[in-house]
């Protein structure tokens, strides 16, 4: 009895992969994730400086954000919110599938939400690109045909600083997950040790949401109250 | 699974995933009616309720430590801070012209 005991907490301990300078994987995992809730705090207030300046101008400048804002596609906008939302469920189904220790979900998880994530960008790119032909991307090149020209060129900065540092994290969220689908499939992952699946789902929230706020304060500012 | 962990079943994240849809539904469908002021006040609500849903099941916080939530949510009380006080900068300036 002592002795089947012994062994399978021996190889419990050598399956669960615990570090050596934690106590067991309980702590490792709890370490683990408030690393990155820490890391997540340092972002809500990366991003939170930029809201800032977003939320001071557009106090200073109602009419000029509000007509701005109207040149953005709504359509797109609220299509690219669905997408990403749609690829936090995945996330979150893959976190599951790590937990229960179902290995081919997990990695066709991680997989849809990696295609989600691009489908985003992809839409992005469009209106990037839509943006430029409509010499609406600040700079010499800026044209405005309306009133305030200074302010709207204000709003676009923080759209294209906005969204882009957006994308960049979601471009660095699809390369953390190219490393994390491949240990996926490799079979790195199980019930009793899944801490860098979880911890990318925390960070993929985390863009998920920063976009949550994003969307509404870029995209629908001025749609009612159209003469 | 660990024991500190709690698993949330997939259900649960079905059911969030469907609310977020309706919010945003809600919120750019709003956005076309003239509501003066409160249209941003139903913006911003929609907005943080999303991310308070996302915040507690999707990123697991309901179950999470103590500890945890401090971080979680003591970030968002400084940028709260740092919000307000600049504010209260521009919103008393006198243009002087």
């Amino acid at each position: 009895m002592a002795e089947a005991l012994a062994a399978a907490h021996a190889s419990d301990a050598h399956d669960l992969h615990v570090a050596h300078q934690f106590d067991d994987a309980e702590q490792q995992w709890g370490a683990s994730t408030l690393g990155m809730w820490v890391f997540l705090a340092q972002e809500v207030l990366f991003f939170g400086g930029i809201f800032a300046v977003y939320i001071i101008y557009r106090t200073l400048f109602p009419d000029a954000f509000a007509e701005a804002s109207n040149h953005l596609d709504v359509t797109l906008g609220t299509f690219n919110t669905a997408v990403l939302i749609g690829s936090s469920l995945t996330m979150a189904l893959a976190v599951h599938a790590s937990q229960v220790g179902h290995r081919g979900p997990l990695v066709a998880w991680i997989l849809l939400t990696m295609l989600l994530g691009s489908v985003f960008l992809g839409v992005k790119v469009y209106e990037y690109a839509h943006k430029w032909e409509q010499n609406l991307v600040p700079g010499p090149w800026f044209q405005w045909h309306g009133e305030f020209p200074q302010q709207a060129q204000i709003f676009y900065s923080l759209y294209f600083g906005m969204t882009g540092l957006h994308a960049l994290h979601m471009i660095i969220g699809l390369g953390i997950m190219t490393w994390l689908v491949l240990a996926a499939r490799a079979g790195r992952f199980g019930p009793n040790y899944h801490n860098p699946v979880e911890i990318t789902g925390l960070y993929w929230h985390f863009v998920d949401i920063v976009w949550i706020f994003l969307f509404p304060l870029l995209y629908l500012i001025g749609r009612h109250g159209h003469p | 699974m660990l024991k500190a962990e709690h698993m949330v079943g997939v259900g649960t994240y079905l059911a969030i995933f469907l609310a977020l849809m309706v919010l945003t539904a809600v919120t750019t469908g709003v956005a076309f009616v003239d509501l003066g002021i409160m249209n941003v006040v139903i913006m911003l609500a929609i907005a943080v309720t999303k991310a308070t849903m996302v915040l507690l099941w999707f990123m697991h916080l309901k179950f999470a430590s103590r500890l945890t939530w401090l971080w979680a949510f003591g970030s968002f009380v400084i940028l709260g801070i740092l919000v307000a006080i600049t504010l209260s900068d521009y919103l008393t300036r006198t243009i002087v012209s």
